[in-house]
């Protein structure tokens, strides 16, 4: 045993230091505040310049901003008197008291006085489900999911439009039978080589349905256009699958599992519409709101959200379909993602207000706003599937044959192996194409909705407030607001990204 | 198969009879609205003193009054109107398309707009026209000492090309100074870059009021053009025609007979026969329109009459002090001018 650590006996060598020396404290010129300026901004004569020309362009840019927004604003007044220039006060501001006063019509634009109690519960429902979904940390985030996605939406339907008391009760029934004799009729069809046996089982359904449609076509009350009008677009979605289904019948082999999945999913998602519908339908004395009374952040966000929530869940099975070897299911989402694409958001709502109203009777338009719902929600998806496909581009090919060779199925292998790291890669632009679809949702004013900045239009030209700084001062609360938001955005999703990228910086 | 065949069959059919069922009524506007149980009125998505929304959201205005009177001549309801904001391009769309039942958005009556559009214009409840508004400093009193003046004005519109009629008619020298967008223009004005400024009178005071300095500036009495704005229907319903064309004169017969919001009530027992028949106390002028006898009264109970209406939105009354000229009765100098009720 050597002991390498024995030191000679002190006194032998005494000018070696037995500890290291104190470090000096750096100058004083490099620390602190003073260090951070000379390290960044004055480091070299071009650094120096440049710091000198960003300085001026700030104060260039600032010194006016602040001066309109805050120096020379005008905080108080009670009309168009406040905000003029007087003798007194040569240079006018921004006019604030204008937005003070018409605050209230930008939040909830014509929405009738009294019933406001019901966006603003709405508008807490949202916060609270994007809390709750977005935070990681959040306890019960599954019980988050379900009340962001299924609580929200039904409720804040029922709450904003004030509920529908026919559907509720025939609705349901209706509803629930429909989809049952569409299922039946869609499996007996599968199943036999014979549709006729399809038909058979479906036909005492369908009887029961059309009674309960005709019953509810037939008058209960005022809500027969909106029950006629669901009822329609509901017979039309349900047709086109059991044709879908029908027509790929033999195309793919099915197995019993196949037909209980199918049965399951289809029955619950009956379930699920008819708890939907019921709810929204209940009628606890609500007075009825129509949409064209909407307006300001209520609409902006409404159509925003509806955008953001479908367009990732679509735009993912696009994307899907795309990369698919299937052709029919190929062919329609390229057909539709490059029509989409190749048109402009602005001609679809066009064609929505003007070209929809010749085409089909005027009972069975559905409602203006759910129109530009429809269309931000399709385009949103369209674009969110190329930026999906992107992704699952960018994965090398070992990645698919590495799960194949696991022996996954191509569901389980896209959903264990291929999205996780295609979404992940792509968050950048999916959070990308959630601000330009919030920021797009300006665009329904030409559909006719007050969305938040058309409130501001409208208010602007009020004479009661004709002032020479009236439209800047809404024009700069509109700024303002859609920056917070897309800001807001933007920062989550880069923790996300950060989060997510840990992994890569290992 | 057939399931689905007899479905779609059944949907298709469905369609076609709720389709039909909607054609038949629609052959009478006036029974759709009251089935409907309230007036889709066309209406402007913002313009100073004719259509825009206040404080709470309530749409303001005097063609928002119009629309106000309709619904109160059918109803004995001025809030049974659902106000649809068309824009300039789709306003005649929405309305050949049945979307609204009248079309009240300061639309010019125009010979082309009333024949191929397929569209009926009728009473005219706003007489506007091109005006000017100078500075007063340049002390100029009327549109013909304008000569050598420096104009700011709107490029591409009418208004450039009314105008240049104006000057050339008058054998002015024309200094016009063009800008792409309104608000250019007026900024441009304000700023001291032109002597006058030329657009839609009614337009005028509403920009007078944006200007820095509101009282050094004047709208110049002559009107160069003729913009006679009203209310717009579709071809093809003369009852429908009748009662929107109506809903105007009575609020001017009103205004001629001194009956208000105010004093209607105490009119009904006027000795006055032009009032009893007004108020339908006598005669049965109402029911000839598929209305009650009441329904003038019910307009001028709940809306008012024209002058108050003029008064309120655009008028003395509102910030706007747009002064009645020609929208004057014409006993009074002016151009408005009811048929007699009788």
């Amino acid at each position: 045993m050597t002991d390498m650590s024995a030191l000679p006996p002190t006194g032998l060598v005494n000018y070696v230091r037995r500890d290291a020396a104190q470090p000096l404290p750096p100058p004083a010129n490099m620390t602190g505040w003073q260090g951070w300026v000379r390290e960044n901004l004055l480091s070299g004569p071009f650094n120096i310049a440049m710091t000198i020309i960003s300085a001026f362009l700030l104060y260039w840019i600032f010194a006016p901003l602040l001066n309109f927004t805050i120096f020379h604003a005008v905080w108080t007044g009670a009309d168009r008197e406040a905000c003029l220039i007087t003798e007194a006060r040569p240079v006018v501001g921004a006019c604030w008291p204008f937005i003070t006063e018409r605050l209230q019509y930008f939040i909830y634009g014509s929405y009738p006085l009294d019933e406001r109690w019901r966006p603003t519960i709405f508008f807490a429902l949202l916060l609270v489900s994007v809390a709750w979904v977005l935070w990681l940390n959040a306890p019960r985030r599954d019980i988050g999911m379900l009340f962001a996605f299924v609580f929200t939406p039904a409720v804040s339907y029922w709450l904003l439009t004030g509920g529908n008391p026919a559907f509720a009760l025939v609705g349901v029934l209706a509803l629930a039978i429909d989809a049952a004799g569409a299922v039946f009729g869609t499996v007996g069809s599968i199943l036999s080589a014979i549709p006729f046996i399809g038909w058979i089982l479906a036909l005492p359904f369908n009887a029961v349905d059309r009674a309960l449609n005709l019953i509810a076509n037939g008058g209960i009350g005022g809500l027969r256009e909106a029950l006629g009008r669901g009822f329609f677009w509901f017979d039309l979605l349900i047709s086109a699958a059991a044709l879908a289904a029908y027509v790929f019948r033999n195309r793919i082999r099915y197995t019993e599992a196949d037909f209980r999945t199918a049965l399951t999913t289809i029955l619950g998602v009956a379930v699920a519409f008819g708890l939907f519908v019921g709810v929204t339908g209940l009628d606890a004395g609500l007075k009825p709101v129509p949409t064209n009374l909407w307006g300001g952040v209520l609409i902006s966000l409404i159509v925003a959200f509806v955008g953001i929530v479908f367009s990732l869940p679509c735009g993912i099975l696009l994307a899907l379909g795309r990369r698919s070897k299937m052709p029919a299911v190929k062919l329609f989402s390229v057909i539709l993602i490059e029509f989409v694409r190749g048109v402009p958001f602005i001609t679809v709502l066009f064609m929505a207000s003007n070209m929809l109203p010749l085409f089909v009777p005027e009972q069975y338009a559905p409602d203006k706003l759910l129109r530009a719902l429809i269309a931000a929600a399709i385009f949103a998806s369209a674009y969110m599937a190329e930026v999906v496909r992107a992704g699952l581009q960018a994965l090398p090919k070992g990645q698919y044959e590495g799960a194949m060779a696991m022996g996954l199925g191509y569901w389980q292998m896209m959903r264990l192996i291929i999205l996780p790291q295609a979404l992940k890669v792509t968050i950048p632009n999916i959070v990308n194409t959630y601000i330009g679809l919030f920021k797009d949702t300006t665009l329904v004013v030409v559909v006719g909705l007050f969305d938040f900045l058309k409130t501001i239009e409208a208010a602007r030209i009020d004479p009661k407030w004709a002032a020479p700084t009236t439209s800047a001062t809404g024009y700069m609360f509109a700024a303002i607001f859609y920056f917070i938001c897309c800001y807001a955005m933007s920062r989550y999703a880069k923790a996300t990204e950060e989060r997510l990228g840990k992994a890569d910086k290992r | 198969m057939k399931k689905i065949i007899a479905s779609l069959a059944g949907v298709a059919l469905g369609a076609i009879a709720v389709a039909s069922a909607a054609q038949a009524q629609g052959t009478s506007t006036l029974a759709a609205v009251k089935a409907r149980g309230v007036l889709n009125c066309g209406s402007n998505t913002g313009l100073a003193g004719f259509g825009q929304p206040d404080a709470q959201g309530n749409w303001n205005g005097l063609d928002v009054e119009y629309c106000r009177a309709i619904a109160a001549a059918i109803f004995n309801d001025p809030a049974k109107v659902k106000f649809v904001p068309l824009s300039a391009k789709d306003r005649f769309t929405a309305l050949q398309s049945g979307e609204v039942d009248v079309l009240v958005r300061n639309t010019t009556w125009t010979m082309s707009r009333d024949t191929s559009l397929g569209l009926n214009f009728e009473a005219i409840n706003y007489y506007d026209g091109q005006g000017f508004m100078v500075k007063k400093s340049i002390k100029v009193a009327s549109a013909k000492e304008l000569s050598g003046a420096s104009i700011c004005v709107q490029q591409g519109t009418t208004t450039e090309l009314n105008l240049a009629d104006f000057f050339r008619a008058n054998k002015m020298e024309l200094k016009a100074v063009t800008f792409a967008t309104n608000d250019e223009t007026i900024k441009a004005y304000d700023a001291g870059r032109c002597d006058a400024f030329t657009t839609d009178a009614s337009g005028l005071y509403a920009e007078r009021l944006r200007l820095a300095k509101p009282d050094d500036h004047m709208v110049l009495p002559e009107i160069i053009s003729k913009e006679p704005l009203g209310p717009v229907v579709r071809h093809g319903d003369d009852q429908w025609y009748d009662i929107v064309m109506w809903t105007h004169y009575a609020m001017v017969t009103a205004e001629e007979l001194g009956v208000t919001k105010a004093n209607v009530d105490e009119r009904l027992k006027s000795e006055t026969p032009d009032i009893r028949r007004l108020l339908g106390v006598e005669g049965k002028h109402g029911e000839a329109l598929g209305l009650t006898n009441a329904w003038a009264y019910q307009i001028v109970k709940h809306v008012g009459n024209y002058g108050e209406s003029f008064d309120r939105t655009v008028g003395a009354g509102s910030p706007l002090k747009i002064s009645r000229s020609q929208n004057n009765l014409w006993n009074k100098g002016g151009l408005q001018y009811a048929p007699p009720i009788r």
